[in-house]
């Protein structure tokens, strides 16, 4: 539906202007603040126009974090979660449009439940199985006497043990682990008409063959739109990496570094609260995702609104 | 190059049987037209000799080999889709060049075949676009073209010209026919249109409700319908059918209305059978009333340009004719109407089957005139 009366234009501008300050308020007086000496940042009133202290502040956050080693380390981490979630995401949907098996509908709805089940929902199982990736096997097979059976026939006691704390492994898989690009997939595949499948079997091309020739250049805005997300949910993690990761030097990444800085009663003991080097730091961090999603903006809409007619 | 042939084909999903029984035979290089109303099951048997769809029981032979458990791929049919169902991220080159591409063709090689093939069918200019950048014409021979630089042993049409408009689609029509005359590959065309139908097909089968009703070339489908079925889906307008009593004494049959109809060939049916009478609107002629057959009444008077249609009313049967000329009718008047007896055609309504046989001589004769030329 078009509408196209004046006042309505009117009011529909003010809105998205209005939204618009709303969102640009806390990034710039972010940005202020990084600009600024500690003793200006901590005068009240709040200052909103920029000082000239941005490129020291932003060399002292830098140092001070490690950013350097951290940057990489998050990059390896979130290229991780968005190849692995891709890989993923497509072959999974692949199998739960194109073949037909038994149990199809109930893995289908398996996946659809932990949509329910964020990650931080399930944190402390997930941080279990972290700790022992094979323990729910070990599980299985002490439940079903399997151990048992091996310890009284050989002597072997089975310990399976797979430490994934303090690793990109560790890192990486449970964010993968979810249904979202699933079902973004699940849904594109569905749009394929059957005759294109036919014609690729017509053309003698087996089901990988579709996939790799057909399938995967169809869904390159799909792609897109999903590393983007990904990416961005990757970086900004917090939580995960703080609980799994305890070597912090190694394996540190930069969300919980720039929370080393955010001033509070344990960091600045009782001293003036270093806002300007905080505020520095999250302009460093936010810089990747704000890229990204800069670079990839055109295909990112196309591919979700799913008209790449 | 191959024949098909398919015995006592099944379809069957769980415990509904879409098509049971069907049995066909396709000569080497022959070009047989599928025409049905939709969901008569003609697409299913297309799929089932395509490989696209299982055959629940029966047998599909191509080329003397049985192929109900072979992969669509291993059975050398090309196919060509309603709705093209070209790769819609590969230019025209890639996509005609496709199945070479799978079939580990050299690039060089490849390259050559897709610009013969393109040439064949007039596309050379448009090797570069992609398929949106087409219009329905181009997609069409896009798709004609991918399956003819398979040489394929069999050619399998599912409906390709019901997207097309009227005009192009008579065009895509006669290069279809043109491309078969040339390559002489074995083709089905499934179509539900009857024009499409008779002027394609070597042999017609028409297919309902997942059976065939009859298999025949267009002419003899068209003088001779198999079954009632038959004779109402083929011709336009439809023929005429007209319910009545056979009198063994007057050697007719005697309409509701009371009016006879002689038949002019011995028909060898029982006296006092319920029948149901079939002529083709071009073989009533009207004439001043009282003269004819019958009387009639006009109901309405089409312009068809040629010729018109008049639609009759005998009692509360309807009736179509065509007339020659232009007659000036108005609705309301009577008029009187003269079968033509020796194109009438028999029915039991019970089993809708033909049932005189013994005409058939007459009608498969070529007129005399013609047979010279």
């Amino acid at each position: 539906m078009i509408e196209r009366t004046p006042l309505l234009n009117i009011a529909t501008h003010v809105i998205l202007i209005f939204g618009l300050i709303v969102i640009l308020t806390p990034i710039w007086l972010a940005f202020v603040a990084a600009t600024l000496t500690l003793q200006e940042v901590n005068s009240a009133p709040v200052e909103v126009w920029p000082g000239d202290q941005l490129w020291p502040n932003l060399k002292e956050a830098w140092a001070l974090t490690d950013f350097g080693p951290k940057f990489v380390n998050t990059l390896i981490v979130a290229v991780g979660v968005v190849v692995g979630k891709i890989t993923l995401a497509c072959i999974t949907a692949f199998a739960l449009v194109f073949f037909n098996f038994r149990g199809r509908m109930l893995i289908f709805w398996m996946i659809f439940i932990t949509l329910m089940l964020p990650l931080e929902v399930r944190i402390v199982p997930t941080y279990a199985v972290a700790a022992n990736a094979l323990s729910p096997f070990q599980t299985m097979m002490d439940f079903t006497g399997i151990t048992w059976l091996i310890n009284t026939i050989s002597g072997i006691e089975v310990k399976l043990e797979w430490n994934l704390l303090n690793s990109y492994t560790g890192l990486i898989l449970p964010l993968v682990a979810t249904a979202t690009g699933t079902f973004l997939y699940r849904q594109f595949f569905l749009t394929i008409p059957d005759e294109l499948v036919e014609a690729a079997r017509m053309d003698g091309a087996g089901p990988l063959r579709f996939l790799w020739d057909v399938l995967i250049p169809l869904s390159k805005t799909n792609i897109a739109a999903l590393a983007t997300i990904m990416f961005v949910y990757a970086w900004n993690q917090y939580l995960w990496p703080l609980l799994v990761v305890t070597d912090r030097a190694n394996y540190g990444m930069v969300v919980v570094q720039l929370s080393d800085l955010v001033p509070d009663q344990l960091t600045t003991g009782g001293g003036t609260p270093t806002w300007h080097l905080a505020m520095a730091a999250t302009l460093v961090v936010m810089l990747p995702p704000i890229a990204i999603v800069i670079l990839m903006q055109r295909w990112f809409v196309r591919g979700l609104i799913n008209t790449d007619k | 190059m191959a024949e098909i042939s398919i015995r006592d084909a099944a379809k069957t999903y769980g415990k509904t049987t879409i098509m049971a029984g069907v049995n066909l035979k396709v000569a080497n290089g022959e070009f047989v037209v599928i025409l049905g109303p939709s969901g008569c099951g003609k697409s299913s048997l297309l799929r089932m000799i395509a490989g696209l769809e299982d055959i629940s029981a029966g047998e599909i032979e191509i080329g003397g080999v049985v192929v109900n458990a072979l992969e669509p791929r291993e059975r050398g049919c090309a196919m060509v889709f309603q709705n093209y169902a070209l790769y819609p991220h590969m230019t025209v080159a890639e996509n005609i060049g496709y199945a070479l591409k799978v079939a580990r063709v050299p690039k060089a090689e490849r390259l050559a075949r897709v610009k013969v093939t393109a040439e064949s069918v007039g596309l050379t200019d448009y090797l570069d676009r992609k398929p949106s950048q087409l219009s329905g014409g181009q997609r069409q021979r896009v798709a004609m073209a991918r399956a003819i630089i398979r040489e394929p042993k069999v050619f399998l049409f599912d409906e390709p010209l019901s997207n097309l408009d009227a005009k192009l689609r008579v065009q895509m029509r006669h290069e279809i026919r043109k491309i078969h005359n040339r390559i002489k590959a074995t083709s089905i065309f499934v179509t539900h249109d009857q024009h499409e139908g008779m002027t394609l097909a070597d042999r017609l089968v028409v297919m309902n409700k997942g059976t065939i009703e009859q298999i025949g070339t267009p002419a003899e489908i068209y003088d001779r319908p198999a079954s009632l079925y038959v004779a109402g889906f083929i011709g336009s307008p439809a023929m005429n059918i007209l319910p009545g009593t056979y009198s063994a004494a007057r050697a007719a049959v005697v309409l509701d209305s009371g009016a006879a109809l002689n038949l002019p060939f011995p028909s060898g049916i029982d006296d006092g059978r319920i029948v149901q009478v079939g002529v083709r609107p071009e073989h009533l002629t009207l004439v001043p009333p009282g003269t004819g057959t019958f009387d009639a009444t006009v109901e309405v008077v089409e312009e068809l340009g040629p010729t018109r249609l008049c639609n009759l009313m005998l009692e509360d049967v309807a009736l179509s004719v065509l007339t020659e000329g232009r007659p000036e009718l108005a609705s309301g008047n009577t008029v009187g109407v003269r079968v033509t007896m020796d194109r009438l055609h028999v029915f039991d309504p019970g089993t809708g089957l033909r049932i005189n046989a013994n005409e058939a001589v007459r009608h498969r004769q070529p007129e005399p005139a013609l047979a010279q030329i």
